[in-house]
């Protein structure tokens, strides 16, 4: 069974909607700036690939409030391309970060303790709502009428490729014929941007801010988080023809491997990241040869970027196809990072254009990739996507080109 | 392919100790094991001390704060009770999760001094331990449980307080009954001594503040630290059974909605046979509480609250596990139910394996 993806939807800090986005990534701009919703004074990092809202005035709009809002604009984007209105009538599953109370709220009470905190709290009803890990997904949920229990799978930076595993799972398995499968994230508040920066995972190239994701090169020093939202319409591949839906490419398999070595490292010989594209090739019935394009999960630092291209190379031999990240220009928008790429990988394939990865003025020539630095085009036919977690949690994802229309 | 699937092993930590027997004994029923002044008003169920330096190698240790050694604790214990140690490089693990403790001291300091924006970044940069971000991420229990003990295979995390439980068990039940999975390792953690997670649930209401009392007849709450790990294999191939896992579904919507929906997966369910044990894993909180037990007609053989507190992620996954210790014991069927104090509901039946 082939399952067709009928709908995407993209936002970023390049801007909401999947052909606006696919504008600015194939001319190469960067959506990274200055972080103004927040005060970053002392901060190492004071960039971030931003998607702001008038709310960012009063300074209250929590990750979760985002999270719904970027997940409601994409899915219903989506919706809308599949032709697919009112009640969905089928599995969400999304790939969310967890939540908790901010600053902003936890100072309202104005109390000095946790015990004085839970006195007052019995009257917050609007803050439990808010921050339940149940409580945005839920919302999207009953906002587009999809049916069971939203899946909101964590797998951290690989959790919106976790996402379509399991939208793709139950389709195959019989469960529905047709799955909304995202990614949601907006974890850009002082507080994990502070918990990021002590792990030493971001980059501190502040100036100028579009320069310093800067993937697969000699001075690459950390990531960027963005913010952001991708979603996909999967449908039986029978089911979308049955109701006349354009077919706009396939989910031709997932594979997924945990890695026992580290929370925040790879296996030193690349073996999970290897074994978890292998399972991706497997599952799609595919050979190395047959990838096209790969869309790294290219992070920027530089353990993920070295490892990375070493399991690329121990599988796809010295001469791989061309890899790229988009990470260069969106940031990472971490547990949406998986969906997002692979709707641009999607683009991509329905462009025959590859996405570049910018700033490759000093290219890490010993990591053996071409790493598109400016965008081309290019036939192919099918996409590898890449996404790892910390954890040790890695997912890859294959896209296929839909029909020649 | 449809296969039935067995529970083989469970792996059970709580207020009331750990393992097997300690928990197949509160089949007969037992007082519970409270603390009522910690965090009061709030009673809770104090975890039992646990040496999880014996199964936690130190360095690991430091990495992780109650939530996680608890739960990467429990999921040994599974390993270990379904003899699984030497399969753990394919075990497909699936967690369902909440988030790890915050460092509630230093934000106490910040509440008090309560500085400017930039003052409160400055105490929150130099007073945060660098690791303690990954003792915090949900996903890091599952990446721990594969650090600790190996696992290999496929690793998720499940969010959504209650239904994540039931819901992370319906999946890996479908994957190994698809013919996708051949062993799963599925359940969770929950830390309730922690005042950050109380004060998130007490923003809801539900909490039972004042002295302990059995449900049904509470008005709330009662939290209680435990965890709860299965694992589940083809019953086919299963060396040594617990019981078969016949039946697992799942639903969520609008609370108006819930009422219908519970009515409708039990009219789900096969047929009962006379002497079926009946499991709740109700939360307490009012509304999903009433409506479960409705549902049920009557009153449950046992509610898992009672016995270990409410534990939330882990609470239908340690209504499952006494329910197979129940049917290792002797039990012709055990019906489990659980409801989540906001949303979805989720109803599970074990038979006897062949």
């Amino acid at each position: 069974m082939r399952i067709a993806v009928t709908g995407i939807g993209l936002v970023t800090a390049l801007g909401a909607g999947a052909e606006a986005n696919w504008g600015a990534l194939s001319t190469g701009r960067s959506g990274i700036r200055h972080i103004t919703r927040f005060d970053t004074t002392g901060m190492r990092a004071t960039i971030a690939a931003c998607v702001d809202f008038p709310e960012d005035e009063g300074r209250a709009f929590t990750t979760a409030a985002r999270v719904e809002r970027l997940g409601e604009m994409v899915i219903g984007e989506a919706l809308a391309q599949a032709g697919l209105e009112g009640p969905f009538g089928g599995p969400l599953a999304i790939g969310m970060p967890p939540v908790e109370v901010e600053w902003p709220q936890r100072l309202s009470f104005g109390v000095n303790t946790y015990p004085e905190l839970m006195a007052a709290a019995p009257t917050a009803m609007p803050l439990y709502e808010e921050f339940l890990f149940g409580g945005a997904s839920t919302r999207l949920a009953e906002r587009f009428g999809t049916t069971g229990v939203p899946q909101v799978v964590t797998t951290a930076c690989a959790s919106g490729g976790s996402a379509i595993q399991l939208a793709v799972e139950a389709i195959r398995r019989g469960e529905a014929r047709k799955a909304i499968a995202a990614g949601s994230d907006a974890s850009l508040q002082p507080e994990t941007l502070i918990r990021f920066g002590l792990l030493q995972a971001l980059s501190t190239r502040n100036d100028p801010p579009e320069s310093a994701s800067r993937p697969f090169t000699l001075t690459r020093d950390g990531f960027v988080m963005g913010d952001g939202a991708g979603a996909l319409i999967l449908e039986e591949e029978a089911h979308a023809l049955e109701r006349g839906a354009t077919i706009l490419g396939y989910v031709l398999g997932a594979g997924e491997a945990a890695d026992t070595f580290h929370r925040t490292r790879s296996t030193p010989d690349g073996s999970a990241i290897v074994r978890c594209m292998q399972r991706a090739l497997d599952d799609a019935g595919l050979t190395p040869a047959d990838i096209g394009y790969i869309n790294a999960h290219g992070t920027s630092t530089p353990e993920n970027d070295k490892m990375e291209a070493q399991a690329i190379r121990m599988l796809f031999g010295e001469a791989p196809p061309p890899v790229s990240s988009t990470k260069s220009m969106i940031g990472h928008t971490l547990s949406a990072a998986g969906a997002i790429e692979a709707a641009i990988c999607l683009l991509a394939l329905r462009h025959q254009v590859l996405p570049p990865t910018i700033n490759q003025d000093d290219v890490d020539t010993a990591l053996g990739l071409d790493t598109v630095p400016v965008s081309r085009p290019h036939r192919f036919t099918a996409a590898l996507s890449n996404s790892f977690g910390f954890g040790g949690q890695n997912v890859s994802v294959v896209l296929g080109a839909g029909p020649v229309t | 392919m449809k296969r039935p699937v067995a529970i083989t092993g469970v792996g059970l930590a709580s207020s009331q100790g750990e393992g097997r027997s300690a928990h197949a004994a509160l089949l007969k029923g037992a007082a519970p094991v409270l603390d009522e002044v910690r965090f009061a008003p709030y009673p809770v169920h104090p975890l039992a001390p646990l040496p999880f330096d014996t199964t936690i190698p130190r360095r690991e240790m430091r990495q992780m704060e109650t939530w996680q050694r608890l739960g990467v604790y429990a999921a040994g214990l599974a390993l270990d009770d379904a003899g699984l140690r030497d399969r753990v490089a394919e075990v497909d693990l699936i967690v369902a999760a909440g988030g790890g403790e915050r460092d509630t001291a230093l934000d106490e300091q910040i509440l008090a001094v309560r500085p400017d924006e930039a003052g409160r970044h400055r105490m929150l940069m130099d007073g945060l331990r660098p690791t303690l971000f990954l003792a915090q991420l949900s996903n890091l229990l599952a990446g721990s449980i594969s650090i600790v003990h190996n696992v290999a295979g496929s690793s998720r995390t499940l969010l959504g307080e209650e239904i994540a439980g039931a819901e992370a068990i319906r999946v890996q039940a479908a994957r190994i009954a698809a013919g996708t999975s051949e062993l799963g390792l599925v359940g969770g953690a929950f830390a309730g001594e922690r005042f950050d997670q109380l004060l998130l649930y007490a923003f809801g209401g539900a909490l039972q503040a004042g002295p302990w009392q059995p449900l049904p007849g509470r008005p709330g709450m009662v939290f209680g630290s435990a965890a709860a790990f299965l694992t589940l294999e083809p019953a086919t191939t299963a060396a040594s059974p617990l019981a078969v896992l016949s039946h697992i579904a799942t639903d969520q919507g609008p609370a108006a909605g819930r009422p219908d929906r519970l009515a409708a997966l039990f009219a789900g369910l096969p047929e009962r046979s006379p002497g079926c044990l009946t499991i709740s894993t109700a939360c307490g909180a009012p509304g999903p509480t009433r409506d479960e037990l409705a549902a049920l007609g009557t009153t449950p053989d046992l509610f898992t609250a009672d016995l270990v507190g409410h534990a939330v992620e882990a609470a239908f996954p340690m209504g499952l596990a006494l329910g197979a210790l129940a049917i290792a014991a002797g039990a012709p069927q055990v019906l489990v139910t659980g409801t989540g104090q906001w949303r979805g509901e989720a109803v599970a039946l074990l038979e006897k394996p062949a």
